[in-house]
């Protein structure tokens, strides 16, 4: 890949905020529900399998395996048109969700489903951090 | 209450045209409102109930104004794609509890002409913050991984979805509006340009300008009118998302509002004549067709080898306008298209090289949103007058 993979800076709101702080810190956190200890994501203060609105950060492990993705070739999207090909993915993190990201330090044609993955952190330059992952 | 034999399609219209500079959404809505009021046998002063989605100003105020309706009846449900299958199920829904008894379903839009960008609102909906950073390239993006991942777990082969493209260009080339007319073979979809892995350029539907209107009446309207009318016999619908992170790629929402639809039509998939898949993309097909029972989980890309989808004589003859591959995807929502040819097919006035014989009962299918994070599904079986 000649052209590194752009890292726009999320929408930072009350709900997400300390999420993306955590990522400039090179910390990938989960919302986890207090009274019922599901997983949420996407990260927000309340918990959809039970309904509470106790919740609290944990840490995730980093590790996980690729459930599905795409090579993208074509993109109509600035910045990512001129990186294709690029892999968008969803990994499932060894706690259990599944999240959208991208593949990152791999040739697009090794990625496989079920490749084992860790994350890695792609600063925005905005107080936040994109989270990747890459072959473990 | 069920909605069985409540209510009937007595007026549809697709909009002629797949490129239109020329004309503003607003105004290929009333030529398809007029379209389908015209073929019912109605005007406007008649309707009294209006379905549209939230496309063109605030839920129907804009339309209902545009068009000068005077409405005690209004319902602007916005579920993308399938808006216009829930929007004929609502409709059947309020004729039925005596809420309207003329309903005017309309869409359209120019993405052809205007392009793909969307306005970014003020405070992005939650999701949209973490599925925006990875460079999702339209919708095509999550369907490539919703294929990648069925391809995996069941063995579906890019030959097989090629087969969904190569059915819907055998009954496009009798089409003579359907933007793409020219058969394809399985080779000619594999070689075409790869898009987002495993789909290629033939495996997405066509981008079109355009739009159509239905109008949905009462028992007793369809009986004054001269004009073949189509039995609403059932409806069913349902909202699939990421549920948490516990997202699957490999089924849809069709799984709920399929059952319901048959339920409520007291039919089975093995009495389906003829059925409008929703098909933004090959994949959509196959995953939707196993949801709704016409084969069992994991079975899609081996039911359509072989030509079960090609009228008029497959194992279930689909989307025999050409389908949103290769006739019309209006507005990037196929919906709509998807109600108008199963009316065709009811009213035997589908195009001759592709009319399904003794079409007594058919299905028609919306997938909105996106298969790969929140989708909603619509599922209508509709009757000839006597079903």
């Amino acid at each position: 890949m000649t052209v590194p993979l752009p890292s726009p800076a999320p929408y930072q709101s009350p709900d997400n905020k300390e999420f993306w702080a955590a990522t400039a810190g090179g910390r990938l956190l989960l919302r986890r529900c207090d009274d019922c200890q599901s997983y949420i994501w996407y990260p927000r203060p309340f918990c959809p399998a039970c309904g509470s609105l106790k919740t609290s950060w944990t840490e995730a492990s980093g590790r996980g395996t690729v459930y599905t993705f795409t090579v993208v070739h074509r993109s109509m999207i600035p910045g990512f048109r001129e990186a294709a090909p690029y892999v968008v993915a969803y990994v499932e993190l060894a706690e259990g969700p599944r999240v959208m990201t991208n593949i990152v330090d791999a040739d697009p044609a090794a990625v496989s489903i079920g490749m084992p993955v860790s994350v890695v952190f792609a600063d925005t330059g905005e107080g936040s951090a994109l989270y990747r992952f890459k072959p473990a | 209450m069920s909605i069985r034999g409540r209510a009937f399609i007595a007026g549809a219209y697709e909009h002629p045209l797949r490129e239109i500079p020329d004309l503003s959404s607003s105004q290929i809505q009333a030529e398809c409102a007029a379209g389908a009021l015209a073929d019912a046998g109605l005007t406007f002063a008649d309707v009294d109930g209006y379905f549209t989605d939230s496309a063109h100003g605030l839920g129907g105020l804009s339309m209902a104004d545009y068009l000068g309706l005077r409405l005690c009846h209004v319902d602007s449900t916005e579920t993308g794609g399938s808006s216009y299958i829930v929007h004929v199920g609502h409709a059947a829904e309020a004729i039925a509890a005596g809420k309207c008894s003329v309903a005017l379903v309309t869409m359209a839009g120019r993405p052809r002409t205007t392009g793909m960008r969307g306005a970014q609102p003020a405070e992005p909906v939650p999701d949209s913050v973490f599925e925006g950073l990875w460079g999702l390239s339209g919708a095509v993006t999550g369907y490539a991984m919703a294929a990648a991942r069925h391809m995996y777990q069941y063995g579906t082969t890019s030959e097989q979805l090629a087969e969904v493209k190569v059915a819907a260009s055998l009954h496009a080339q009798h089409n003579p509006q359907a933007f793409l007319r020219k058969p394809v073979t399985v080779e000619e979809v594999l070689a075409s340009p790869m898009v987002s892995s495993p789909l290629h350029r033939d495996d997405c539907c066509v981008v079109t300008d355009g739009g159509g209107a239905v109008v949905i009446v009462s028992p007793e309207v369809a009986a004054s009118l001269h004009r073949t009318c189509v039995k609403v016999l059932g409806q069913g619908e349902a909202i699939k998302h990421t549920d948490s992170g516990r997202v699957d790629l490999t089924y849809t929402g069709a799984v709920v509002s399929g059952p319901r639809a048959f339920a409520e039509a007291g039919v089975t998939p093995a009495d389906i004549k003829y059925a409008s898949i929703y098909d933004s993309f090959t994949i959509t097909v196959v995953e939707t067709l196993e949801d709704l029972g016409f084969c069992e989980k994991g079975q899609g890309g081996k039911f359509v080898a072989g030509g079960a989808l090609v009228a008029p004589f497959g194992r279930l003859p689909f989307n025999t306008d050409g389908g949103g591959l290769c006739n019309n995807h209006p507005s990037n929502r196929g919906g709509m298209t998807k109600i108008i040819e199963a009316v065709r097919q009811l009213r035997g006035e589908a195009n001759e090289a592709v009319q399904v014989p003794n079409c007594n009962l058919a299905l028609a299918h919306g997938t909105g949103g996106n298969i790969a994070t929140r989708m909603a599904s619509a599922t209508l079986i509709l009757g000839q007058e006597d079903a």
